[in-house]
């Protein structure tokens, strides 16, 4: 082993790092506000990744039905019972958000020659069809269950999961997709050839965690969504209302998960079921963190890029069991090391 | 009055159970080799209607490339839909699993699966199976024949983690080996892998003059594409696993110069007149890119239907015999489709025998290259 083969399989694991870091930020904060293990983040990956593509290939992605259809399911649920309630007054934005959005979202992909428009642009239509699903899932399957124990949080979350791969599988077909790169530059990087691409992921990654770090820091929202995470019946008493928090929560995740699909789709190929493992590679680096600490969960991600690309040129065969048996030490640590907190009841 | 009633209703169940032929189909229309099992799907709505005058229903069930769901569709097939014959599974592990429910119940099965072992060695219970797919040997030992022919000393493998990976590297290494081709990497990676960075930086150190990419579909792009990021000059050869057009779409320019053995449907126009499989080749082509639109057929989609080829020319002498529905039929239907010669279908000329139910020889594949985006015969 050289410098130079070092040196690749550095910065293959930083590149895949940073993206399993992003997935992990995102499991550590729906869990903390929400108490979901929310195994779908991945499906967000595959969904973004795919809309894209299927944009490109100037199609209109069947992502944009799952929006139409989700929301219409909201707008019935929620229309039922604020007639019931006589609050006529909140019936024309709950229409227009859940019904009138999507339908003019699909009519607006119909109408325009989606595959000839430029890239951002692209990026902003996939966004804004597969981020606001997010939301609605968690109307759809996790509101009503909200103060459910974590272990009935968690098969529901198994459960979205599995009806997303079978959509997806639907909605995309078996086969996978790749989109063109955002930058064809590639440099020199101590003999080393490095691509404009991987440099990319990993600063528009670390952009991201920065910008994540000022919402909470800095807005009104992010603290909201910090109150909660902290003491959920305390935010509840000082008027943050804990199904503003879910959504807003699975709003960030759905747009990280998006944003890391479109970040990758020019480097590997994805398919419909390719967002589970690389979900859970995430969040094999969420457990480092203990699903509670957010730099440490990044690192253990990066850490796992970094393990699953060196063990990927030693043992190809093993690199999996390599990656997930990770997961048995690190328990090990953290259950000897930290005090059992029994789950508090509400 | 009632016993009029009666006798109508048996005289209608016998009618149709006796007229009518029953072919069970289990394929993986969903699951990780959904994209072999839709262009399988697909295929059997274009099969005959109707073989010998007699009228043919064919169930098509999904396994989910699962084989607990496979024995359960065949068991399901045998039982509630009295089948006189099934074709079935997408892959191996499901071919091989139903193979124990067929036998117990005398009923023949035509597998679409690649690996030799669904019909080797034959035995009692292979007896009553049959294989549409060229065996992966036959594959190899053109990919071999080539290499050799282009001076190749040394080459490495790269496939997948599981059962395709390893077959093809089975099957190729004991054919390398016997012409004097030396392997000097092998490593496995994951379908869904993001990265084959150090898998490739190990092979590109090894120095090989080929690299043989064990995957299927479009998951064997990854490795071609980093070999390429990362400057290898040597040749690049596919498995036949990778026949279809997505491999072309999603490779796009990373795969252009890959070898790969095919089926002669695959390059079915490009074929000279006299190839004896031209004919038969392009009229499945035509069928099916009549119903699902143009440059929409794929390779997997041709052993569903040398599947109906079989059936087309077995089940008219086997109707002489006995009546469908009975194990007589059954037994003269299997007995028929091992008595098929020099039956011409979409992937090669079948001659079956007591002990080849696969039927191809050497016709049965070709040497392609990826250029300008498409398949291209080498002559």
């Amino acid at each position: 082993m050289d410098l130079q083969i070092l040196l690749l399989l550095g910065q293959d694991g930083i590149t895949n790092g940073a993206i399993y870091a992003l997935l992990a930020l995102a499991l550590v904060l729906v869990f903390a506000v929400t108490r979901v293990i929310f195994i779908p983040q991945g499906e967000f990956v595959a969904y973004g990744a795919l809309t894209l593509a299927a944009l490109q290939a100037g199609k209109v992605p069947g992502t944009i039905w799952l929006l139409v259809a989700l929301g219409a399911t909201i707008a019935v649920l929620d229309g039922f019972r604020l007639l019931r309630e006589k609050r006529y007054a909140k019936l024309p934005p709950l229409l227009i958000f859940n019904v009138g959005l999507p339908l003019l979202a699909a009519a607006g992909l119909f109408a325009l020659p989606a595959g000839d428009l430029p890239l951002w642009l692209q990026v902003t239509i996939t966004m804004l069809v597969v981020v606001p699903l997010g939301p609605m899932i968690y109307r759809l399957a996790f509101q009503p269950l909200a103060s459910a124990p974590v272990l009935v949080l968690l098969i529901v979350s198994v459960a979205v999961h599995v009806a997303m791969i079978g959509l997806g599988l639907l909605f995309f077909g078996a086969e996978g997709s790749r989109t063109p790169p955002f930058t064809e530059i590639s440099f020199e990087l101590a003999g080393a050839p490095l691509q404009g691409q991987t440099v990319l992921v990993v600063v528009a990654s670390a952009a991201l965690i920065i910008g994540l770090y000022f919402f909470f820091e800095r807005t009104i929202y992010g603290k909201a969504l910090r109150a909660t995470a902290m003491n959920r019946t305390g935010a509840r008493l000082m008027g943050i209302p804990p199904a503003l928090a879910g959504k807003l929560c699975l709003t960030l995740a759905a747009a990280i998960g998006v944003f890391s699909g479109i970040l990758i789709a020019p480097i590997t190929t994805i398919y419909y079921d390719s967002g589970f493992l690389i979900g859970l590679k995430g969040f094999v680096g969420a457990i480092i963190g203990g699903l509670a600490s957010y730099p440490v969960a990044a690192l253990g991600a990066i850490l796992v890029g970094l393990l699953e690309s060196f063990s990927s040129f030693y043992a190809s065969a093993f690199k999996e069991v390599i990656v997930f048996t990770l997961i048995i030490p690190v328990l090990l640590w953290r259950s000897l090391t930290s005090r059992h907190v029994e789950e508090e009841e509400e | 009055m009632s016993k009029k009633l009666a006798l109508a209703v048996l005289a209608a169940f016998s009618a149709t159970a006796f007229a009518d032929i029953n072919v069970g189909v289990s394929v993986s229309a969903t699951g990780p080799a959904a994209s072999l099992g839709i262009p399988e799907k697909n295929t059997i709505a274009l099969l005959p209607a109707s073989i010998g005058g007699e009228k043919v229903n064919y169930i098509v069930l999904d396994d989910a490339t699962d084989p607990t769901a496979a024995t359960k569709n065949i068991k399901k097939l045998i039982a509630e839909n009295k089948v006189d014959v099934v074709i079935g599974s997408t892959t191996t592990p499901n071919s091989l699993a139903m193979m124990d429910v067929a036998v117990d119940n005398e009923t023949p099965l035509i597998s679409m699966a690649g690996s030799a072992i669904v019909v080797e060695p034959m035995d009692a219970k292979r007896k009553w199976v049959f294989k549409t797919a060229q065996n992966d040997a036959h594959m190899a030992t053109a990919i071999v024949q080539h290499m050799t022919d282009k001076n190749v000393r040394t080459v490495a493998f790269i496939g997948f983690a599981d059962a395709y990976g390893e077959g093809w590297f089975k099957e190729f290494a004991k054919i390398a080996e016997a012409r004097k081709l030396k392997i000097v990497a092998s490593e496995r990676y994951q379908r869904n892998d993001t990265s084959v960075t150090g898998q490739i930086l190990k092979i590109i150190a090894a120095k090989p003059d080929a690299v043989l990419v064990g995957g299927a579909g479009t998951p064997a792009v990854l490795p071609q594409k980093s070999l390429k990021e990362k400057g290898f000059k040597g040749l690049i050869y596919q498995t036949h696993g990778v026949a279809n057009n997505d491999f072309l779409r999603v490779g796009g320019k990373d795969v252009e110069g890959a070898f790969l053995p095919v089926g002669p449907m695959v390059v079915a126009a490009q074929l000279p007149a006299d190839n004896p499989v031209r004919k038969s080749a392009l009229e499945y082509v035509g069928k099916y890119e009549a119903a699902h639109g143009k440059g929409s057929v794929s390779s997997f989609g041709g052993h569903a239907w040398d599947a109906g080829v079989l059936l087309g020319n077995a089940i008219p002498v086997a109707l002489k015999k006995a009546k469908p529905g009975t194990v007589e039929f059954r037994r003269a239907l299997r007995d028929a489709i091992e008595a098929s010669k020099d039956l011409p279908a979409a992937h090669g000329i079948f001659n079956m025998s007591a002990n080849d139910h696969q039927g191809f020889d050497q016709r049965a594949r070709v040497m392609a290259v990826i250029e300008n985006n498409t398949w291209k015969l080498v002559k």
